[in-house]
């Protein structure tokens, strides 16, 4: 059994003049321990589909499940890493990794250590007292993780985490979350636009089409794990993103000529 | 550079005020301003050193109310705006009543409140409280409503309740917002205490200023002009290091 279903989810969102249908039927699902990419253009609702898994949405259409269990609409039954680190700026690097934890009963001692465990594990250790706004981007992103890492979740959803960085302390922060996740090994399903980051990552790709999205591919990714950067000159590689390449621009070309 | 010395920064403003004050003090000594009408320095200077118990006594009597009012009213006015937030039902019925309450002069209000509650403490602590309440109680309200969507979208995914969402999100995050709030209500704080004191009091800086101005002392009702402004300042001074103290997270980019 799967660990994450979707099953044909629709919604659309009503403004002032018009419903824009923004999700128009869309089936995945994520394996236990799987690693899982959602790669789509911007603006695709790739957003709202984890509005929709975290239960802030109710779909129009469709099923959300978990273990089996259906979930539409109930909240706190999966990890978040938001697109912005969104760390409490008044609180500690180690109080903010606490969040997740501290929403569902109170902290014990144990789990304060394991906090601090995985901060020195995550290349944050001598951080624990520096409040947010002392770090750099990269390393909020990384507390960010982590935060969402220590949660009870065993599915953590990742909403394109390093879209702020620049390319080389993006590089190395995918390589970072993977060593990180491979101590862990929870099911992630990883929103992005980025070619190169859902093939670098992970075991199956779902390519989104644009606003309303469906999914128009889905992909196996063959290399091994743990994956070392010398993938990225594999040739397989390369040719598994001339096709998703040309899939994306057939979209966005489709797309422009409405 | 780390920025300008005080020095630096500061001698234009003071060689302006200096510039000024000496050529107000040529003007009353030159004869061109008479002395009853407007006093020069030195004579307000002079009288200032005579006074100064009896005004220090006024000062304490205001500082007191002030002190008092001023906590009370940014209390209730944070309260009320917690209230507000957390029940949206009320803010719906009382939001319009608030904006209308601030509309009625606190002139008007005064000799109203004296005729219902007696020349006591009580009447112009009500002024100062209603003075006060409504800076900070607004701009609480405006610190909730501004809370980053993406930290609450994220903590409700988690799973936290409303007051979870209030105590560990909103709250701290509104923190800034109310000390804008308190800035703004500790300047009224200082004029509501003396204008209170004016319309019915028997003791304070309001009250010695009336007196003043009954016996044509322009020299001590500057005095008294100049106390409140110091008063005010330091007030204002007081807050601001309480928000360095309190939220040394709120750094300007």
């Amino acid at each position: 059994m799967s660990k994450l279903e979707l099953e044909e989810i629709e919604i659309g969102f009503t403004g002032a003049t018009q419903t824009v249908r923004v999700l128009d039927g869309v089936s995945l699902h994520v394996g236990e321990g799987e690693f899982v990419s959602l790669l789509g253009p911007s603006g695709s609702g790739k957003s709202t589909l984890f509005h929709i898994i975290g239960g802030l949405h109710e779909p129009g259409a469709g099923e959300v499940r978990l273990d089996g269990e259906r979930i539409n609409g109930r909240r706190g039954f999966v990890g978040y890493m938001p697109q912005q680190p969104a760390l409490l700026p008044w609180r500690s690097v180690e109080a903010n990794v606490l969040l997740a934890l501290e929403i569902t009963g109170p902290v014990t001692a144990k789990e304060k250590t394991l906090a601090r465990e995985w901060l020195v594990k995550a290349g944050l250790g001598g951080f624990e007292r520096e409040y947010p706004h002392t770090l750099s981007g990269g390393m909020q992103q990384r507390v960010s993780f982590v935060r969402a890492l220590l949660g009870p979740h065993r599915l953590l959803c990742l909403d394109e985490p390093f879209g702020a960085l620049d390319a080389l302390t993006r590089q190395q922060m995918q390589s970072w979350l993977l060593d990180i996740w491979e101590l862990s090994k929870r099911s992630v399903l990883l929103v992005t636009h980025s070619i190169d980051e859902a093939l670098f990552m992970s075991d199956r790709i779902y390519v989104l089409s644009d606003k309303p999205a469906k999914v128009l591919r889905e992909i196996a990714v063959p290399f091994s794990r743990p994956r070392r950067e010398d993938v990225l000159s594999d040739p397989a590689f390369a040719r598994l993103r001339s096709e998703l390449y040309a899939l994306l621009r057939k979209e966005e070309l489709a797309d422009a000529s409405h | 550079m780390k920025g300008k010395t005080w020095i630096q920064a500061g001698w234009p403003p003071v060689s302006a005020v200096i510039l000024l004050l000496l050529l107000w003090q040529l003007a009353v000594s030159g004869g061109w301003v008479e002395g009853w009408l407007l006093p020069s320095p030195i004579q307000i200077a002079r009288e200032a050193w005579l006074a100064l118990p009896r005004i220090g006594m006024h000062t304490v009597a205001t500082l007191r109310i002030t002190l008092l009012g001023f906590v009370l009213g940014a209390g209730i006015g944070i309260a009320l705006a917690c209230l507000l937030h957390l029940v949206p039902l009320l803010k719906a019925a009382l939001y319009p009543l608030l904006i209308v309450s601030q509309n009625v002069p606190m002139i008007a209000v005064g000799p109203l409140l004296i005729i219902w509650f007696g020349f006591g403490i009580l009447p112009k602590l009500i002024l100062i409280v209603l003075v006060c309440f409504f800076p900070v109680c607004m701009s609480t309200l405006d610190g909730f409503a501004r809370t980053d969507r993406t930290t609450y979208d994220y903590m409700r995914m988690l799973g936290a309740g409303k007051y979870q969402l209030f105590a560990k999100l909103e709250l701290p995050y509104a923190l800034p917002f109310v000390f804008s709030g308190l800035k703004i209500s500790a300047t009224y704080s200082v004029m509501g205490a003396v204008i209170a004191e004016w319309l019915g009091g028997s003791e304070g800086l309001g009250y010695y200023m009336n007196l003043q101005k009954s016996a044509y002392r322009a020299d001590r009702e500057f005095i008294a002009i100049v106390i409140i402004v110091a008063l005010s300042v330091l007030f204002w001074r007081l807050i601001v290091w309480l928000e360095k103290r309190l939220i040394r997270w709120n750094v300007k980019r």
